[in-house]
């Protein structure tokens, strides 16, 4: 968006306003406070070498620094910060999600090739045979931070000879100064400060991770906090043949379904994250399984939208209808008190209503003296969750039916009386349409909200009851729902997937919101 | 339950009719008006009733809880309040922090953007509001799994703006900030007459002046409205919150009663699930009994523009 300097740049012609000396301090604080913000994660962002990071963090504070620190750009200065917010956390997530959709991403699957391939090598390190044993004291550098410095290992070799080991290899260590317990393990070095067993096991991350070099293939691993060995990986890449041969076993992994795996389909643990092209797509569309969970949750999703709005909808301006009557007393104390179930948050609403749907001890089954498993009960379920979304929903219904009731001009509705219509002819065929054009556009939001609404499913019944044979797909699963299921719990958490889910439902919801703003306009006419 | 079917059942045919008998003298017609109003009633308040008999319940567990409260007592909060494995204080500030800073973040963004759309004319501004419409076909709730790889990557660089910290989740919820309110706000600023601006700019305010000491204080009633209507969404989100907050201490109050609903424990722990959520309904009621008429407006128009 170019801005061009707008026709409100002050002409000034009248000396009344004179920009206070506190103003501009304000404005001089905050951008170096900005400034120093974005300096500071420039900063983290070199020290972990993300240089896009530092690409795009330096070029949004090029265009801070470039709007405020002109006269110029004048609109600009007023969306720059809705702006830089809209284009990373609204633009680059839904980019993000579309990309992700195309991979595997998911439990397993979280590394490049690269790195899953040597975590696979790292993983393989067996005891060389004959080599010698260590004892070992973990420590860190002297004067460096002992969750952060760089790990050292202090060894004590079967014949007590002491060496120091560090990422770049090993080195003798003077024994002026060193105490040692009887086994032989450090206990004091000068110049090292030695790690107790709490700050060793805060640190397993890194440990697993670290080994002394000693040779082009071997290295001294650490086993346990207190032992060490030397070491080699059992496992050689060859990058020509893009295979992993066990040296061992002799046996041949090649990538299979971004796993290494041999032709008889042992596979390694540790997958990488790769390309699927449009397989988490075509999967949704033909594989079986997936595919009929899909549609049954879709159908679902639907119904459950379509049915809470003509539910609470319907509800609503009935009421709305009894109370529209201006002799009537009270109203304002009815409608303060009905709209109350819209004002408790919607997590309360759901989990009480949870509480409530219990089938052995719950307030519904107890007050209607049924004993109903209603969310153990695939339909059972499904009738609470609409009964919930009706108690939570008619409200808004009851309110904005009220509104463009009383925005009805009494005139319409006297001519209609003298033309001789009785009430129910009036409420058919004058008020109905006219609700109906003002309220048509909140219904259709009111779809469109209540078809991703995910925390009412989610904390009612968590998209449940499952069947027994696919624990995957529950029988009040929205689709959102199921692609969070799909991203976050579950036995193979795959982002991949969910992400193509959330592709489609965007797809849905741009065709029902397109819909809608068509219709807005068709109904304007009508008016 | 029955409730529920009564006041559709009885309400369907009577209402229909209610315009006929209106003509009646006043007063004596209304009656049951205020019959069918009682059943709404009943059915829209029983499971409130039902929420602060639990809360108040003395024995505190699901079984003993009941519609008509068998004995009050206070035990229920005490237990909330003193429970160090669910800090209810911490998420009751927790939530409190997100949407009061959240809302305001976003109530600034949408005004400052709505300033520039209402009054100034530049490059790209009607492509802008269009694609800022279009934006709002993509719910952002729907980009979680992208959401959650970003901040999980941020959160190695800089921890305080990863996931578990409220502040990454508050900026997450202001991403949308701009496109959300700005055709709103906009309509709203449209009816500030430009005559006063171009009166202040020829008194030479510069525009940030006229931003800040008049046009916002013009434009008030609207944004108290995106303020309330923005607190309300960004108190009640659930998606987000619960897959950015897995640490107990920085959970919201819809995370943090969650988990004490779930699990083998929800029947004992219900009478200290209930008194929290009765306090965490308190806010939002306050706000929506204070403030129905900017609810109300706010509600009709944010939909139909």
């Amino acid at each position: 968006m170019a801005a061009v300097p707008s026709s409100l740049e002050p002409v000034k012609l009248g000396s009344g306003y004179n920009t206070p000396w506190w103003a501009h301090a304000i404005k001089w604080g905050l951008l170096a406070l900005v400034l120093a913000a974005g300096l500071f994660v420039v900063q983290k962002l070199v020290a972990n070498g993300s240089w896009f990071g530092v690409v795009i963090t330096a070029f949004i504070l090029t265009c801070v620094l470039a709007v405020y620190s002109t006269r110029r750009a004048v609109p600009m200065k007023y969306l720059l910060p809705g702006l830089v917010l809209l284009v990373t956390l609204q633009i680059w997530p839904i980019v993000y999600t579309v990309a992700t959709a195309f991979t595997n991403y998911g439990q397993g699957h979280v590394l490049s090739k690269e790195d899953a391939t040597a975590q696979s090598i790292a993983q393989s390190v067996k005891e060389v045979e004959g080599s010698e044993r260590y004892k070992l004291s973990i420590a860190v550098p002297e004067g460096s931070d002992v969750a952060t410095g760089d790990l050292v290992f202090l060894l004590t070799g079967a014949d007590g000879k002491m060496q120091v080991g560090t990422k770049d290899g090993l080195t003798e260590l003077s024994a002026d100064g060193v105490e040692k317990t009887d086994t032989g393990k450090i206990t004091k070095a000068p110049g090292y400060t030695i790690l107790n067993a709490k700050e060793a096991n805060s640190r397993s991350a890194d440990l697993e991770a670290f080994a002394v070099p000693v040779s082009t293939s071997a290295g001294i691993k650490a086993v346990g906090l207190s032992g060490a060995f030397q070491g080699a990986p059992t496992l050689t890449y060859d990058k020509a043949a893009d295979t992993l041969t066990d040296t061992v076993s002799k046996e041949v992994y090649s990538p299979q379904n971004a796993y290494w795996a041999t032709a008889d389909g042992k596979r390694l643990p540790t997958g990488w994250k790769e390309n699927v092209g449009s397989r988490n797509f075509s999967d949704l569309l033909t594989n079986p399984t997936i595919r009929a969970g899909f549609f049954k949750i879709f159908l679902w999703n639907v119904a459950f939208a379509a049915l809470s709005v003509a539910s609470t909808f319907l509800l609503g301006m009935l009421l709305a209808l009894l109370f529209n009557d201006e002799k009537m007393k009270g109203k304002g104390l009815y409608r303060s008190l009905l709209i109350l179930p819209y004002a408790i948050p919607g997590f309360v609403t759901a989990l009480v209503w949870a509480s409530m749907f219990n089938q052995e001890f719950g307030l519904v089954n107890s007050l209607t003296h049924l004993n109903i498993d209603w969310l153990g009960n695939a339909w059972a379920a499904k009738a609470a969750i609409l009964i919930a979304n009706l108690w939570l929903g008619f409200p808004y219904m009851f309110l904005v039916c009220t509104g463009a009731l009383q925005s009805i001009p009494g005139d319409v509705k006297e001519a209609a009386k003298i033309d001789g219509a009785n009430a129910f002819r009036t409420l058919r065929s004058i008020i109905m349409p006219l609700l109906l054009v003002a309220v048509g556009p909140l219904l259709i939001a009111s779809f469109a909200f209540n078809f991703n609404n995910f925390s009412l499913i989610y904390l009612l019944t968590q998209g449940g009851p499952f069947a027994t044979d696919n624990t995957s797909i529950g029988s009040t699963d929205l689709l959102i729902t199921y692609a969070f299921r799909l991203a976050f719990s579950g036995a193979s958490p795959n982002i991949g997937l969910a992400s193509a889910v959330c592709i489609f439902i965007f797809f849905i919801v741009a065709a029902m919101s397109y819909s809608g703003f068509r219709r807005t306009k068709s109904l304007e006419e009508v008016n | 339950m029955s409730n529920v079917t009564d006041a559709a059942a009885i309400a369907i045919p009577e209402g229909r009719t209610a315009t006929a008998k209106s003509p009646r003298a006043a007063g004596s017609g209304q009656w049951w008006r205020h019959a069918l109003g009682v059943i709404a009633l009943l059915w829209a308040l029983f499971p409130i009733v039902f929420l602060v008999s639990a809360a108040l319940n003395p024995a505190g567990s699901l079984q003993t809880s009941s519609l008509i409260p068998s004995g009050s007592s206070l035990a229920n909060f005490r237990t909330l309040f003193g429970d160090s494995s669910r800090p209810y204080v911490d998420w009751y500030k927790n939530s409190m922090i997100i949407a009061t800073v959240g809302s305001l973040g976003s109530v600034f963004i949408g005004a400052c953007a709505a300033y520039a759309f209402s009054r100034m004319r530049f490059a790209g501004r009607r492509p802008g509001l269009l694609a800022l419409l279009l934006l709002q076909m993509f719910p952002a709730m729907l980009t979680f799994p992208a959401l959650y790889l970003t901040f999980a990557k941020v959160g190695d660089i800089v921890p305080a703006l990863g996931l578990n910290s409220i502040w990454a989740l508050i900026l997450c919820y202001l991403g949308g900030a701009m496109g959300a309110n700005v055709w709103l706000l906009k309509g709203y600023f449209d009816t500030v007459p430009k005559e006063l601006d171009e009166a202040a700019k020829v008194d030479g305010a510069s525009h940030a002046r006229i931003f800040f000491t008049m046009t916002l204080r013009l434009v008030m009633p609207i944004l108290v409205t995106v303020f309330m209507l923005s607190f309300v969404g960004l108190f009640s989100e659930f998606l987000l919150a619960s897959i950015f907050l897995q640490d107990v201490n920085s959970q919201t109050l819809g995370v943090g009663l969650y988990s004490m609903s779930i699990g083998n424990e929800k029947n004992r722990l219900f009478g200290q699930f209930a008194s929290g959520a009765l306090l965490a309904s308190l806010p939002v009621v306050l706000l929506y009994l204070g403030f129905q008429r900017f609810l109300i407006g706010g509600m009709t128009q944010g939909s139909v523009k």
